[in-house]
């Protein structure tokens, strides 16, 4: 555990330093790795330390992005009332979506977290008068903060999502090695025996599945402002799914796994579409590799060498 | 919104839900006798498309383009099966994301080898025009579909029921460790019923591409609808596919023709609700 502290301290220590002196494609790449690695890490309290795969994650995301973008442009509302709205419609989503979600174990919970994500995904792309549909809602503008740094500027920001990242890894760490996260572990490993020893197995679940939401949705809050531009893209299902790669990738239940995943996933993407137009082929072929190469992720294969 | 309204909205509904039943009765065994998620079922709606497409173009026969289209991705969903999906059986998550990764290279293969542009591929003569009761008149494709759906649906429940093979299949379903226990060949089950379900996609694809059209990104277009048919039904359920298609078919039309706004929401809410009441869907056990 302290090892795994050191190294994302050292990671992001070294994100921050080399920062100032990268160019500015790769400084947005970064800037997208770490927000990205929010919705990751917030996934991973669901699929990794309560054991439920949820295939609609994309939906809390969206809904704050979603939030944010509406308000921002058409309110002009100021920063504090996006994140709070943005943060607290995530919230709410997920609140209710886990009421029917919950219920259900196994792959039927995948089935229904699916088509759940779904039903946020119609209201994207066909609920214009709101959304705008297909073309999305763009020109979010960059919030103001009252600092002497404008976000505008793509260094700041970068500051700015990178301690959100880091806020967001100690709270959710905290969340997963207290009581309440051990118990969720508990429900992981054996969901009869928690019941058995008088675990409110149901409420630890829902909380588990409301908690991973907000976070989701402070990642969409990043995301509207980062991108400046929400479209259905944000809340379909490939993004779901991508999200779930990223926590495979990086190794589930260990919260710096799936952000590392998440930032592999955000590079490749971005590196492998400019030098070839043919980049779904590779990262079908990086899903197919990844299950069958590193089924545990890669700190799972990491920790299979050493022992 | 006069009487005609009503019955013509009615009729479309139902000719899509016959088109739904045909892409998602496979995903519903394949989900029954397996639990795999399989995300890439859509490709095999797309790829049918395409593939039949292309032999009309050669040929110029649309049954053959069926029979082709059908047969060649059942050998696609064979070898998906043989070779990957059975290296992880009951991986609920490795499954997922394996199907993912082939919907991903299906998605970009079909855009390389077909490009990018719509098609639709051309219906046969005596399929063309329409067919009149008193001052309606409905579309001759539709009722063919109608008709194609209807004759899959006995043929399918003939085997599952009547069969031994339909038996074992439903043994399957129900506790798939237990069949094996009983001698019988699961794994080669599986097998036969995963080629059945791509076949069946397949199938549709072709006969759903007269009238959807064939282009990139029908694949996820067209998966939620299959599954939410196969959660409002219930999983591995036949009738539950039936009642579920006709249903979902229904539910889209009206929602797009009343409330185009809504239209997803009138057609997921109604499941999630379903779901809040019935968890294993209207037709299934847990």
């Amino acid at each position: 555990m302290s090892r795994r502290v050191a190294g994302v301290g050292l990671i992001v220590l070294l994100a921050a330093a080399v920062a100032p002196v990268l160019p500015a494609y790769p400084l947005t790449l970064l800037t997208q790795a770490f927000i990205v690695a929010i919705l990751a890490m917030s996934l991973d309290v669901l699929l990794g330390y309560t054991g439920l795969p949820s295939l609609g994650h994309a939906a809390y995301f969206g809904v704050a992005a979603y939030a944010v973008a509406i308000l921002a442009t058409e309110r002009q509302a100021g920063f504090a009332t996006c994140l709070v709205v943005g943060i607290v419609a995530a919230a709410v989503t997920a609140a209710a979506f886990g009421l029917i979600a919950i219920r259900a174990a196994g792959t039927y919970f995948l089935m229904i977290t699916l088509a759940l994500g779904m039903v946020v995904w119609g209201l994207a792309f066909r609920w214009v008068s709101l959304t705008k549909g297909d073309n999305g809602i763009s020109g979010v503008p960059r919030p103001e903060l009252g600092l002497p740094w404008s976000l505008w500027g793509p260094l700041p920001f970068f500051y700015f999502s990178l301690v959100t990242a880091v806020l967001a890894w100690v709270l959710m760490g905290l969340l997963v090695v207290s009581p309440f996260g051990m118990s969720l572990k508990g429900i992981r490993e054996s969901e009869s025996r928690m019941r058995i020893l008088g675990y409110n197995v149901w409420l630890h679940k829902y909380l588990s599945f409301v908690i991973s939401g907000t976070f989701a949705g402070l990642a969409g809050v990043l995301w509207a402002y980062y991108n400046g531009f929400v479209s259905p893209v944000d809340v379909q299902l490939v993004t779901s799914v991508e999200t779930l790669l990223m926590v495979a990738l990086g190794g589930p239940g260990t919260l710096a796994g799936p952000a590392v995943g998440a930032a592999l996933i955000v590079f490749l993407k971005n590196f492998v579409s400019v030098y070839t137009k043919r980049w779904l082929l590779i990262l079908g072929a990086v899903y197919i590799g990844v299950i069958l190469f590193a089924p545990r992720g890669l700190a799972g294969a990491f920790r299979g060498q050493r022992h | 919104m006069t009487a005609e309204f009503w019955i013509i909205q009615t009729f479309n509904g139902l000719s899509y839900g016959a088109l739904l039943f045909l892409l998602a009765s496979g995903l519903s065994l394949i989900f029954g006798v397996m639990r795999i998620v399989n995300l890439a079922h859509g490709s095999y709606f797309m790829l049918g498309g395409y593939v039949g497409l292309s032999v009309v173009w050669r040929t110029g026969s649309f049954a053959a383009a069926v029979l082709v289209g059908a047969l060649a991705i059942a050998l696609i969903g064979i070898a998906m099966e043989r070779l990957f999906l059975r290296r992880l059986s009951g991986q609920v998550l490795g499954q997922v994301l394996m199907t993912i990764g082939f919907a991903l290279i299906f998605q970009d293969a079909a855009l390389l080898i077909w490009g990018g542009d719509p098609y639709t591929i051309p219906v046969p003569g005596p399929l063309r025009g329409v067919l009149r009761a008193g001052a309606l008149s409905f579309p001759t494709y539709r009722a063919f579909i109608v008709v194609v759906a209807a004759v899959v649906a006995t043929l399918l429940w003939l085997a599952l029921d009547r069969t031994r093979v339909g038996a074992r299949i439903r043994a399957a379903v129900d506790d798939a460790e237990m069949a094996q226990g009983v001698g019988i060949n699961v794994p080669l089950l599986s097998l036969a019923v995963f080629a059945l379900g791509a076949f069946l996609a397949a199938m549709g694809g072709v006969i759903g591409g007269a009238f959807l059209g064939v282009y990139p990104g029908a694949d996820f277009e067209v998966l939620p609808y299959a599954f939410v048919v196969v959660i409002v039904g219930g999983l591995g359920s036949l009738p539950g596919a039936m009642v579920g298609s006709l249903l979902v078919g229904l539910l889209d039309n009206f929602g797009k023709a009343l409330f185009p706004e809504l239209s997803y929401f009138t057609l997921f809410a109604p499941m999630a609700l379903i779901l809040a009441l019935r968890p294993t869907g209207l037709f299934g056990r847990a």
